[in-house]
């Protein structure tokens, strides 16, 4: 049995999760979009620090908010007046859009509620992974050890920085 | 109430859809990108609850999320390098009007 603080926090991060994706894509400013993308990844944050994974909320925060936002509006104001609304949708293309999302949204529950009925366990016990855990796996060469992947990440970043220059800079 | 796993994958599978429903409709090339990232997020939920959930105590689910979220950096950074310098070359970041290279 969940304590009801735990449940009014559940709520609080669902209710803010769905609120504010949903904000984002209808809202008609595209800096309001980019401030509700803001919302949203704080409130998968906290979703990561409500299952434990206090590791993962801080890399959620400092990464997306931190870094992946700031350049969304970064490159925002760079391109677009900020208060520009953007143009009225085609009507042909909100169709095909919300048919898509509610598509995805039909099949996707109808397979999570009927088919996976037996996958819904209780929330079991689990020791939060210390930073020493974290370090060990991510350094390690061994099973279920990630430096190769870790590796290959730096060599995607260094190449990530190397595109970025050369395609953004001036000829 | 128990809290159990669809209580955490419902909110997920309508973010997912909301970016679906954006990357269709959306013309300008950020706000497509934002959906984007939208959609990439739900993922990392779901890894997420299905580790915590069926194979507490192992770090796979969160390792996968790790790096998602770094290489979804990659990409963002990327992309809005693009962006930008589409803006540079065309004047605007509408993806229906960007059709310079079509012929």
């Amino acid at each position: 049995m969940e304590s009801v603080g735990s449940i009014i926090m559940y709520l609080v991060i669902a209710l803010s999760i769905i609120i504010f994706s949903v904000l984002t894509v209808t809202t008609r400013k595209i800096l309001r979009s980019a401030t509700f993308l803001l919302f949203t990844l704080f409130a998968t944050a906290a979703l990561y620090f409500k299952l434990d994974y206090e590791f993962l909320g801080a890399v959620q925060i400092a990464v997306y908010a931190g870094g992946i936002v700031v350049l969304f509006v970064f490159s925002i104001l760079l391109t677009s007046h900020p208060g520009n609304n953007s143009e009225r949708l085609v009507s042909k293309r909100r169709v095909l859009g919300l048919a898509a999302a509610v598509l995805t949204l039909a099949v996707t529950a109808y397979a999570l509620l009927y088919r996976c009925g037996q996958a819904l366990v209780e929330l079991p016990e689990m020791s939060n992974p210390t930073m020493k855990e974290i370090g060990k796996a991510l350094m390690g060469t061994g099973e279920y050890q990630y430096l190769l992947p870790f590796e290959a990440v730096s060599v995607l970043l260094l190449a990530c920085i190397i595109g970025g220059v050369v395609v953004a800079r001036k000829r | 109430m128990e809290l159990t796993m669809i209580y955490y994958l419902v909110p997920s599978l309508i973010m997912f859809s909301c970016g679906v429903y954006g990357f269709i409709t959306r013309k300008n090339m950020i706000a497509m990108l934002i959906s984007l990232e939208l959609m990439l997020n739900a993922v990392d939920i779901n890894f997420v609850v299905f580790n915590r959930y069926l194979f507490p105590g192992e770090m796979e689910g969160m390792f996968f999320t790790l790096f998602a979220i770094a290489i979804a950096a990659a990409e963002t950074a990327l992309a809005i390098a693009i962006i930008i310098n589409v803006f540079r070359a065309a004047k605007n970041i509408n993806a229906a009007e960007l059709t310079k290279m079509k012929h």
